[in-house]
């Protein structure tokens, strides 16, 4: 039986603020929910401008579990079309990225579209005269997405019709990739690699919330942190200089009043970031030569107001996070209400010197990858969480620290860093985005 | 050295990851030396393409610490893990700098909790002689499927 479809009001009370109920992360009912309302409601990254340079390029991508590609038309345009055959549905680009030359073409009876999605041929046609076929919707090919947003390169999608605007929905919290952009000296990034990927068998949004979690990687990244901290104490006086490595991992151990002080920023629509005045990534060695280019380029103060920005992580709602001064993108794409793939990119800043790249993709690997140490200890904790939730004796989930009473749901504000206010934040949108337009979809069934 | 001293060692590495004798592991790596997991097919560059490990002895040593922590939740019950490995071909004898070179063809399965992940590829070893006994320049490993999503690998292929 339905318990929550259909019915906003049991939704809505899932979410009290201060606590969650724990089918937010282990009701089948509830998953397939956010596949049908949340996810085409809210704005989703699909990928990077730059992994389309010529004509012909496409990435596959998913929105909630629904497959789309992107492809750059011969018109220059990049046009995101459901990634499925108008005939019988199957997929037609299989593959991550690629050049499908002028036109798609679907391997199983040879429809083929133009890479803008219109049709472009049909075997036998005359099979179709008169038949009615110019009246359906497999007549007019691939069905296109039409509202799609590039925004400093990067790709963002609404299936939904009816929704908030890009700029509505993100507002302020764009400045976190306006400030990733601009530490290229051309305020451009690119893509030139493949994510590195990893399987979570958790809840997705136990990925997010973590990332704003700034009273878990002194505890939980004891093992992997800590040990790299004393390692380092133990072994320093055989170096010359302190290695990229041990700057990346230390401040993983920094106390709680480093993180209180840091601060949280919240935005409505359950964007939000951890490291305001104050970040693990604010002490890293100066590379040789970019502080001049970045002079160069945008002159002595401003580029010290980017380069001062040195926001930890923020969350783009509901399933990505940006690391500005690393200048990565993490993508938590949900395969089910226990599994969740996690991509993470590293963006190339243009025009700086290859040693900011090398760091990028040491910090991903050293953080996000299955063979990360730290990956491991987070990992650790939402496996249990996933099995610990199923238990009777406790359904909620405690998200109260910091919590006053009358929070605003729908707010700018800086906040103790070591709240949870961020993971309220997301939920108060979470709520939202999955009864928008609810009870009009069910009447509209009906 | 000769051709049977070099299969031995490529065996051998193996044995103390297997038997976790992890010092004896650590000691087997030049100080230099690296270990290398690719992402790449054919990938050439460690450090502007992106790998899924290249470590050096410091960070080495720090996995192998971890692994001993008693805070290291994810290694609650420890891993186990086990080299199956076709008989190493031996590239070079040290013609090229004083370096041996060899491939071998592996599978490696490697525990956690009740369950058990397996692995296939190559992995590649770059040894030297120091002192009359060889070292780990460089050890590679190339996955078949090095991308693909995996779940954690903790020990060491």
């Amino acid at each position: 039986m339905d318990r929550y479809r259909g019915n906003s009001q049991a939704i809505a009370d899932l979410v009290k603020g201060h606590a969650v109920h724990r089918d937010v992360y282990v009701d089948r009912e509830i998953f397939d929910l956010e596949m049908e309302q949340l996810f085409p409601n809210s704005w989703i990254y699909i990928g990077h401008e730059s992994q389309l340079k010529n004509t012909g390029d496409f990435i596959t991508s998913k929105i909630g579990n629904q497959p789309v590609l992107a492809s750059r038309h011969r018109d220059g345009q990049v046009y995101v079309l459901h990634n499925r055959c108008p005939h019988k549905g199957v997929k037609i680009a299989s593959e991550p990225c690629g050049n499908t030359g002028k036109f798609f073409r679907c391997p199983y009876h040879a429809w083929s579209f133009k890479t803008d999605g219109s049709l472009l041929a049909i075997p036998l046609k005359k099979g179709y005269e008169g038949t009615g076929f110019d009246a359906d919707q497999a007549a007019k090919g691939m069905t296109r997405i039409e509202n799609v947003k590039i925004y400093r390169g990067l790709i963002f999608v609404r299936l939904a019709k009816e929704g908030l605007s890009f700029e509505e929905f993100f507002g302020e919290s764009l400045s976190t990739i306006d400030n990733m952009a601009e530490r290229s000296p051309e305020g451009e990034l690119e893509v030139i690699s493949q994510p590195i990927r990893y399987m979570h068998t958790c809840n997705w949004k136990m990925l997010v919330e973590n990332q704003t979690d700034t009273c878990h990687p002194m505890v939980a990244h004891e093992s992997s942190a800590g040990t790299a901290v004393s390692v380092w104490e133990r072994e320093k006086d055989n170096f010359t200089e302190t290695p990229m490595a041990v700057q990346l991992y230390a401040p993983f151990m920094s106390p709680y009043e480093f993180y209180e002080g840091a601060g949280i920023r919240v935005w409505p629509n359950g964007h939000g970031h951890t490291g305001v005045s104050g970040s693990i990534h604010q002490d890293y060695e100066d590379v040789d030569g970019y502080q001049d280019l970045m002079i160069e380029a945008y002159g002595k103060e401003r580029a010290h107001e980017i380069l001062g920005d040195i926001r930890h992580n923020t969350i783009y709602f509901p399933n990505i996070m940006v690391k500005g001064p690393v200048g990565i993108l993490r993508n938590f794409i949900p395969l089910g209400v226990d599994k969740t793939l996690v991509e993470s990119w590293v963006f190339k800043l243009k025009g700086a010197p290859d040693k900011l790249y090398e760091r990028g993709l040491m910090y991903n690997r050293f953080i996000n990858a299955p063979t990360s140490i730290v990956g491991h200890d987070d990992l650790e904790m939402y496996e249990r969480a996933q099995e610990g939730l199923h238990s009777n004796g406790n359904e909620w989930v405690n998200l109260r620290r910091l919590w006053e009473d009358d929070e605003p749901e729908e707010t700018t504000e800086v906040v103790n860093g070591t709240s949870e206010r961020q993971m309220r934040n997301q939920f108060y949108a979470w709520r939202k985005f999955m009864v928008q337009n609810m009870d009009q979809a069910v009447e509209a069934a009906e | 050295m000769n051709r049977d001293d070099l299969i031995d060692f490529v065996y051998d590495e193996a044995a103390t990851i297997d038997q976790m004798r992890w010092d004896d592991w650590l000691a087997l790596f030049h100080k230099d030396g690296r270990y290398w997991m690719p992402l790449e097919w054919q990938q050439e560059d460690p450090i502007l393409q992106p790998s899924l490990m290249y470590e050096d002895r410091l960070l080495l040593t720090v996995r192998v610490e971890r692994l001993a922590g008693e805070r290291t939740f994810s290694q609650k019950p420890k891993s186990r893990c086990h080299h199956l490995m076709e008989r190493p071909r031996i590239l070079s004898m040290g013609e090229d700098g004083g370096v041996h070179r060899l491939r071998t063809s592996f599978i490696y399965t490697e525990t956690r909790g009740d369950l058990l992940e397996r692995y296939s590829g190559w992995v590649s070893h770059e040894l030297v002689e120091v002192d009359g006994a060889l070292q780990i320049k460089l050890k590679r490993i190339d996955l078949i499927n090095f991308d693909a999503p995996f779940s954690n690998i903790q020990l060491f292929i």
